[in-house]
């Protein structure tokens, strides 16, 4: 069952978050340029970016570089000192010792989801570039969404086929700058293309598959972006959020027409790009019935991977506005019984507290009793 | 130019950024130049320097129609001129700030308006914005950055672009711009800095614009999906993909004559956009109306139209009864209703109002929308 309530950390917990922040401080900085495609210019934007530092004074090398480097990337490449790669492999890779000996304050180094050969210290380049990272030195990076692990089975089902290499997310996930190369669609069509003309068709299939890809992208890094503020808010000890992403809680009660408010939740969520909370106030009295619908109800949810989380609490309002505000709820969907009378009652109800004291979130009440039997 | 292609209305593509000093106008003037370089015929309609040095530096050799001097209050002030882009009849024209109010004793009050004329006579534009002028994030935008942005773009008219793409830059690159000067000048940047420029603020703009774009890619896919066994790419994202039924939602935005009632049609509208769903704003008059309340509710009704709401007014004692009666007729899914004020007494009318409303409507949800203006520390 998960946890009801986060609790204030521990010292235990605060001494390592001292140390985890410690070692953050030492540690290199990364920085990703992501793409949705290739030719979208992530090479092109991490070498100017090396040019800038280096102009400002920054001590910038190159350590890796796509092989079909285009003309106008070429000429920048030779204004600076590269490492050069280590040979007598398969096919070359970062010499990660050399650049641990020349120790640059800033390394470029194209193509993140680079395999090794066999024989490398590392099977995978970001893993050449997670140790640079923790030897203190910067690294500027690229990658294409075709590679974020995670994201490969949707990428796949665009574009029908697969690609040997990945980076984890959780890798992604870390960097401490994240940008995303967005242009549009046509633009990439004709440089992925290159020389071979293709028909209008297929131009049009591949555009379409490409902004699909560009959606995945962007979604990414505004969800990179948000969980990054949620940080940086935490840790000025600011608990509000600034409502930038929806996420929809749904309160279900074994009463409530759970189902319904579940698949719309779910579709708002999906629409919004969002994400969907299902929470039910545990009660003690219940009859096995109830019981059984409730499970009925947490089971849909978990079908439509919302998170699932049983709260507890004397007070039921208190403790859904109490998780809503800790997990940065933007609507509320709560059922509202028609059949007791209780709405004409001077005493406020639930769902009349529900709307008085949330504070910045929207509150949708579903109708049931009437309602579901008349359907 | 060949002449069935004098009917063709033209292609519009906004550069979306999350503020000033992200590369909008660079990009756009990039984007000119490369067109240029490929032989179209392209002309900078309106360009803004902001004295910034790189971007000057990318106007070269593009063909600048000059701005038109307006007098006003025995000022001058300088517009785009309209009248001679469409003159000089170019293909392309670059076109800075987008949601720019012009001075009183221009044509047309908006310079959105006047790039509806441009695409209208067929030349292609390429326009700036950013992400805080989009109508129906207004009330978000005050609470993320304080400022209350008066000049504001209908949502209607992104729909319009045939393409929306982000300029994007992450805050800390964006900072540094800043400090070097870059975007503003010196006194200026240590203003911005302790205000809009602060970088939880900037990040959670540049999130909001990350997802505006996603949304505007998402609402242009739609429509041709069966292109792809899966459907869009959010029916994609759930590894599931088990495709939700589709339900053609009415909202109904219930329009009054109190404060909150513009943050109520913005965000109805927000939603309608994101569901695909028709959005109605309907008020019900009830007599007496004080003559302060009913300019209040024109003044609503009057914002609906702008944002392309289709508005109804209708008449009774009983709100509940007329609003849900008019819902009922009208296959609406979903009522929008403010939430009800703090005070006491207003609270007990509003709750009997909302609560009614909920109790009436059976099948119809009723949403209670928040009060979004409140800034946050």
């Amino acid at each position: 069952m998960p946890e009801p309530e986060r609790s204030r950390p521990t010292p235990e917990q605060l001494l390592k978050q001292v140390e985890a922040e410690e070692l953050h401080q030492r540690r290199g900085k990364l920085k990703v340029f992501l793409g949705y495609a290739s030719g979208v210019g992530k090479s092109f934007r991490m070498l100017d970016e090396g040019r800038r530092r280096k102009a400002r004074g920054e001590d910038v090398v190159v350590a890796a570089v796509q092989q079909q480097a285009p003309g106008d990337v070429e000429e920048i490449l030779r204004q600076f000192e590269v490492i050069s790669p280590r040979l007598g492999l398969a096919s070359p890779c970062i010499d990660v010792d050399a650049v641990r000996r020349r120790r640059p304050a800033v390394c470029l180094i194209d193509g993140l989801a680079y395999k090794n050969p066999p024989g490398s210290q590392n099977s995978e380049r970001w893993q050449d570039v997670d140790e640079l990272l923790a030897s203190g030195i910067s690294v500027i990076t690229t990658v294409n969404l075709q590679y974020i692990q995670e994201k490969q089975p949707q990428v796949e089902a665009i574009r029908g086929r697969s690609v040997g290499e990945s980076v984890p997310e959780s890798f992604i996930r870390r960097a401490d700058e994240i940008e995303i190369m967005d242009a549009p669609p046509e633009y990439c069509v004709t440089r992925t293309e290159g020389g071979n003309r293709i028909s209008d068709e297929e131009a049009t299939r591949l555009q379409h598959q490409l902004s699909e890809l560009r959606e995945i992208a962007l979604v990414l890094v505004a969800e990179v972006v948000d969980s990054q503020l949620e940080d940086y808010l935490r840790r000025q000890g600011i608990e509000q959020s600034f409502g930038t992403h929806e996420r929809i809680l749904v309160c279900v009660t074994p009463r409530s027409n759970a189902s319904l408010m579940i698949s719309r939740g779910k579709r708002q969520a999906e629409r919004f790009h969002g994400e969907l909370f299902v929470a039910y106030v545990e009660q003690d009295q219940m009859t096995t019935q109830d019981q059984e619908t409730l499970a009925r109800n947490l089971k849909a949810a978990r079908e439509a991977q919302a998170h699932v989380d049983i709260l507890h609490g004397e007070d039921p309002v208190a403790a859904i506005l109490h998780f809503a505000e800790k997990q940065g709820i933007t609507q509320i969907f709560v059922g509202h019984s028609l059949r007791r009378g209780w709405w004409q009652s001077l005493v406020p109800n639930p769902v009349d507290r529900l709307i008085l004291e949330a504070d910045g979130i929207d509150i949708r009440i579903f109708p049931h009793g009437a309602a579901s039997e008349a359907q | 130019m060949p002449d069935e292609l004098a009917d063709r209305t033209g292609h519009l593509k906004i550069i979306l950024g999350y503020a000033a000093g992200v590369g909008k106008t660079y990009r756009m003037l990039e984007e000119g130049q490369q067109l240029a370089a490929a032989g179209h015929d392209v002309v900078i309609g309106y360009f803004e320097p902001h004295g910034r040095k790189d971007t000057i530096a990318k106007t070269e050799g593009l063909e600048l129609i000059p701005r038109r001097v307006v007098q006003y209050r025995e000022r001058a002030f300088e517009e785009m001129d309209t009248e001679a882009i469409l003159a000089r009849d170019p293909e392309i024209a670059l076109v800075d700030e987008f949601p720019h109010t012009n001075v009183p004793g221009s044509d047309r009050s908006k310079r959105w308006e006047d790039v509806l004329v441009l695409l209208d006579a067929g030349i292609d534009v390429i326009t700036t914005m950013n992400i805080q002028h989009l109508e129906s994030l207004n009330d978000q935008m005050r609470k993320i950055t304080g400022i209350q942005v008066r000049e504001t773009i209908p949502d209607w008219i992104t729909k319009r672009a045939d393409e929306v793409v982000l300029a994007d830059l992450t805050p800390n690159a964006l900072l540094n711009r800043l400090d070097r000067g870059v975007v503003y000048a010196p006194e200026k940047a240590q203003r911005a800095k302790t205000n809009f420029f602060k970088e939880s603020t900037l990040a959670a703009l540049r999130e909001m614009a990350l997802r505006q774009t996603a949304h505007e890619i998402d609402v242009r896919n739609v429509d041709d999906s069966s292109l792809h066994p899966m459907g869009t790419a959010a029916a994609a994202r759930s590894s599931q993909a088990q495709p939700v039924a589709a339900v053609q939602e009415r909202i109904l935005i219930h329009v009054t004559e109190a404060p909150t009632t513009a943050g109520l049609i913005r965000r109805g509208r927000r939603v309608a956009d994101y569901l695909k769903a028709d959005c109605f704003a309907v008020c019900v008059l009830r007599e007496p109306l004080p003559a302060e309340s009913r300019h209040a509710i024109e003044r609503h009704l009057d914002f609906s139209r702008r944002l392309h709401i289709e508005t109804r007014i209708l008449e009774g004692t009983d709100e509940a009864e007329v609003l849900v009666d008019f819902a009922h007729t009208n296959g609406v899914t979903q009522i929008y209703v403010a939430k009800p004020p703090r005070s006491v007494v207003p609270f007990l009318f509003r709750r009997q109002l909302v609560m009614r409303i909920v109790r009436l409507a059976t099948d119809i949800q009723v949403t209670v929308v928040a009060d979004r203006r409140k800034r946050m520390n």
